[in-house]
């Protein structure tokens, strides 16, 4: 999230698409309720299904699944065709008057640099126009400029009229039309509105697109950085903030931090290739805050490998491994189900060990029986686990999921007990990005150790090995620092002092007054440098434990400015900042564009209010907002995506209609498709039906169903169904239905339903169903239910490579 | 009906049929609250992203080695997110810490077998450590195809945290590091 939770209050148009928080996010979606009764605040819900929040929305508008993007790039032609947009701040705050270069073009469904041989874009294509001499960026002030990224905008978006919103997404044109009127009446200095969405917009194959578009919109209306306002994500888990800022992708080191790859050979190439220069030309110049990049990277390695870390050894750069193509969910199945992979030209082998963590890959999907055929190649999977999760019982999953017989399968399992959340200590961040520490209640049950234990258990015994024995690169293993009091069960305080980074030697201010002893913690980022004076676990993170103690811990309750920011409740990251691009929530001159609802404002010194983005003490003028990026503006024209600097309306991998923008070009010419014998695709003709998945309030992805109490609420699988298809079906409500994609084929319960309805699209009737995830088969034998992704496909955004759960094709009909 | 009124009924149906003392000290003497003498502790709902604050209430004498036991989870009112409230899955964390299907000893799976077996935590750690260094020797990749350095592991894959701390998390990038393993993703892609 941009803002947070709490600051949903200070909105006064909340737009809820892609995310159901009165069922997923309930005590999160009560500050969407209280911006309602105290500020009379509008909700626009736009999903497929009528859901909890659509019920106490001020206007509902169906959509068809996967089709957000044609809506949201209705709404930015809306606002621009009537003017209904805050024109100074999109003057000021973005790229609205950069002029991009003469190759930039977009022509039937195609970005220009296409390569079809690669399915891939040249991204130097989109590149802004740059003086030749100077290398100095142009803008024109007036945004008239055709070739200005708002002019292109308008052009881009002309397309999407609201007639053909409704020929897209299905949604009448009255409906899309309220819409418009309710978000854009926020496109001014007056009114804010926030935008919230969860994974109905991250898991589709366009799916970084429609947040672009959704951040296109918000940038445009001026709700950026504003209390109220921002670009919201609702994420799915306890820590899944965390986890993304600690490194848990491959493609990320921690605090965003890129993994080093194959050709980056030595740390000065690695820290040219990844570090951005500052682009000139800019109306305000920007602190471009990743130019620090080499003092987060030498932290984070002087934090990794400790003492063996050290000028002449590039502090240990060699030892990181380097990474050749892509490695995430969807490949680490395929190599390990083929067995080999192609990397850097070569054969290297595919995964033969897998180790798993409060994970379960089984049930996380998508297509399910390739998973469950790629484990049983495994030499060795090890699961930790509090429950005997689907994963750990892969071996012996029914037989429907199309997996080998047990007697076939060589894979040695292991299954660890460990710990819930109420036995161990630790922090958590949530969708705020607020780091909130948590104690120990109890002692895990029986023999069940906490994670950190086994691991360490798992870490220490490897180490061993390698110094008795010897064996491949050992440097790589025992160099890691593990310098805990009690190195079997690391003391999680002491993991988070390593986390902000402390002082290595005495580090002094410019005039050479010590300002850290060595050993000390360090306030924050600021601190860092990159001659291996500090050391640091997660530069983003600084801040969170410093001398002051932990500050995940504090637990003060004051909200000094009324608006929601507590900051001295937990800590905020970064800096303890609670709303990310403030600067922009002010004017040139730094008065807040709404003295009601302050960000940050000027006092003709300092920046007061909000921890600023910017140094405190720049007058307005001397930085823009958008501090990490090279413009230091927003964006409304990204030439960085894979996938179009434009967000462009593409149908689903598996396409229920020919794209009517563009035939030839239906789904997005640069997603990935796999090519084994278990990634099978549906077309229309066979799977005429077009199917999402989401979860309900009364259960947790694939945990609870092994809460008796829980079960009891929600007692086992169905399949939502729209009443006229179930007619036409002879589904009776109650009775049970078949659903088949591609991969596979499962059975339920038929809920028959007027929470989805028949839509028309294109001219022609096209139904929508859906069932909820939470099932699978191991738990209460009289709650057990099919898994949900057996029927998804593997396909995936081709930026965030996250697969396309959200929407696929499939059959229906009365079960037996 | 409600319970109040049950009791209520419960204790007319004893005066109708005369039980034969005096109820009414009894009925005088409040009645302790289940969570009067418990330790409270401050944690996190481990659920969805709200991250609501919630209060884990445990009786026990605090011995060594003697599990407390949950009595009560609570929603945290001084929490600025949730102010008290849970959801449905947050209101039953109890039965999540307490709960009868957790698992309580490692166990393995032998290759071609059709069940578990229940081994220490000893033979399980020496084992998964063993499976780990053969692994990572025979599929070690020092230099790729076209000669640079990279220092993998292709053999092994590493995924999770999401449902971790950050601590854990962090701790997991370091054994992943050490390892040099290339496979790693986590619930924050999927």
């Amino acid at each position: 999230m941009t803002n947070g939770w709490v600051d949903i209050k200070n909105a006064d148009v909340i737009l809820v698409m892609g995310g159901n928080p009165a069922e997923n996010h309930p005590c999160g979606f009560k500050w969407t309720v209280e911006a309602k009764r105290t500020r009379n605040a509008k909700l626009v819900v736009v999903d497929p299904r009528f859901t909890r929040t659509a019920s106490v929305a001020d206007v509902y508008a169906p959509i068809r699944p996967g089709t957000d993007i044609a809506f949201l790039n209705g709404l930015i032609r809306y606002a621009l065709q009537t003017g209904r947009y805050h024109e100074e701040y999109v003057r000021i705050h973005t790229s609205g008057p950069y002029i991009v270069g003469d190759k930039y073009a977009f022509e039937d469904g195609l970005f220009s640099g296409f390569d079809p041989a690669q399915a891939e874009y040249d991204k130097s294509a989109w590149a802004y126009r740059a003086d030749p001499k100077t290398k100095a960026y142009q803008v024109d002030p007036t945004m008239k400029h055709p070739r200005c990224t708002l002019q292109l905008l308008k052009k881009h978006v002309e397309r999407y009229t609201p007639e053909m919103v409704e020929r897209i997404c299905g949604t009448p044109k009255d409906q899309f039309l309220k819409v418009a009127e309710v978000v854009t009446s926020t496109g001014n200095a007056q009114r804010v509105g926030t935008i919230t969405y969860a994974l109905g917009w991250t898991q589709h194959s366009v799916g970084v697109q429609m947040i672009r578009a959704a951040a296109t919109l918000q940038l445009l209306l001026g709700n950026v950085g504003r209390p109220g306002g921002g670009v919201n994500a609702m994420r799915g888990h306890s820590n899944i903030q965390g986890s993304t800022d600690l490194a848990g992708v491959f493609d990320n080191l921690t605090g965003y931090l890129a993994t080093p790859r194959g050709e980056l050979t030595d740390l000065k190439t690695y820290l040219k290739a990844e570090t951005p220069t500052t682009l000139n030309g800019a109306p305000w110049p920007t602190m471009n805050y990743w130019s620090n990049y080499p003092k987060f990277m030498v932290s984070l390695l002087k934090e990794l490998y400790g003492d063996a870390a050290t000028k002449e050894n590039d502090w240990g750069y060699q030892w990181l491994a380097k990474v050749d193509g892509n490695y995430s969910w969807l490949y680490i199945y395929d190599d390990m189900y083929r067995g080999s992979s192609q990397r850097a030209g070569g054969t290297e082998p595919g995964p033969e060990g897998l180790l798993t963590f409060g994970f379960n890959p089984v049930g996380v999907g998508p297509n399910t029986s390739k998973i469950i055929n790629a484990l049983s190649k495994l030499k060795f999977l090890v699961v930790g686990d509090n429950y005997q999760i689907e994963t750990a019982t892969f071996w012996k999953a029914p037989k429907e999921y199309g997996g080998p017989d047990s007697s076939q399968i060589k894979t040695e399992v292991f299954q660890l007990p460990c710990s819930g959340f109420a036995e161990t200590d630790g922090s958590f961040t949530n969708s705020a990005r607020w780091l909130q520490w948590k104690w120990k209640a109890l002692d895990p049950p029986g023999q069940a150790k906490t994670d950190q234990e086994v691991l360490a258990r798992i870490f220490l015994a490897v180490r061993d090995l390698y110094r008795k024995e010897g064996g491949a690169l050992p440097e790589q293993v025992l160099n890691v620092s593990w310098n805990y009091t009690d190195p079997v069960n690391p003391d999680l305080g002491e993991v988070l002092k390593e986390i902000n980074g402390k002082a290595v030697t005495d580090l002094k201010d410019k005039d050479g007054k010590v300002i850290k002893r060595a050993g000390q913690q360090l306030d924050g980022f600021s601190q860092l440098q990159d001659d291996g004076s500090t050391s640091c676990g997660c530069w983003i993170h600084s801040g969170v434990y410093t001398e002051a103690g932990n500050n995940a811990a504090r637990r003060g309750t004051q909200d000094p400015t009324g608006l929601g920011m507590h900051p001295d409740w937990a800590f905020s990251w970064p800096a303890n900042r609670r709303i990310l691009y403030n600067r922009a929530s002010a004017d040139a001159q730094g008065r807040p564009w709404d003295p009601t609802r302050p960000g940050i404002a000027w006092n003709g010194k300092l920046w007061v209010g909000d921890v600023p983005d910017i140094l405190p003490n720049s007058p307005p003028g001397q930085y823009g907002a958008f501090i990490m990026n090279p413009e230091g503006v927003g964006r409304l024209f990204t030439p960085s995506l894979n996938d179009g600097p434009f967000a462009e309306h593409y149908e689903a991998t598996e396409a229920a209609i020919e794209n009517p923008l563009h035939p030839k070009v239906t789904s997005s010419p640069v997603t990935v498709r796999f090519h084994s014998n278990k990634d099978v695709y549906g077309t229309r003709d066979q799977f005429p039906v077009v199917c999402t998945t989401y979860r309900l309030t009364e259960m947790y992805h694939y945990w609870t169903h092994h809460t008796n109490e829980l079960n009891q609420l929600q007692p086992g699988f169905f399949i939502e169904i729209p009443e006229e298809l179930a007619r036409e079906k002879g589904i009776t409500n109650g009775s049970r239905a078949r659903v088949t994609s591609a991969r596979g084929s499962i059975e339920g319960v038929a809920m028959v339903t007027r929470r989805l309805r028949q839509l028309t699209i294109d001219g022609k009737r096209v139904w929508h169903i859906g069932f909820p995830l939470h099932w699978g088969y191991e738990g209460d034998p009289k709650h057990v239910g099919p898994l949900a992704n057996f029927l998804t496909p593997s396909a995936m955004d081709p930026n965030t490579w996250t697969p396309e759960f959200k929407t696929f094709l499939v059959r229906l009909e009365k079960a037996s | 009906m409600k319970r109040r009124m049950f009791l209520k009924g419960a204790a007319a149906a004893g005066a109708a049929v005369g039980i034969g003392f005096d109820m009414s000290r009894a009925r005088a003497e409040m009645r302790q609250f289940k969570i009067a003498r418990t330790t409270e502790t401050r944690s996190i709902c481990p659920y969805c992203a709200v991250a609501c604050g919630v209060i884990i209430h445990t009786l026990g004498d605090k011995a060594k080695n003697v599990r407390p036991t949950v009595v009560h989870v609570e929603g945290d009112p001084d929490a600025p997110t949730n102010r008290g409230t849970l959801c449905p899955k947050g209101a039953t964390l109890k039965y999540d810490i307490d709960n009868p299907n957790r698992i309580l000893t490692p166990k393995v799976r032998r290759p071609g077998s059709d069940h578990w077996e229940e081994i220490s935590w000893d033979e399980a750690v020496q084992g998964i450590a063993r499976h780990i260094k053969s692994t990572r020797d025979r599929t070690f990749v020092a230099k790729n195809a076209k000669g640079q350095t990279v220092n993998r592991t292709p053999g092994l894959a590493v995924v999770g945290g999401c449902t971790d701390t950050n601590e854990f998390n962090f701790l997991q990038w370091k054994f992943i590091s050490a390892l040099g393993v290339a496979y790693r993703d986590s619930q924050a892609r999927v």
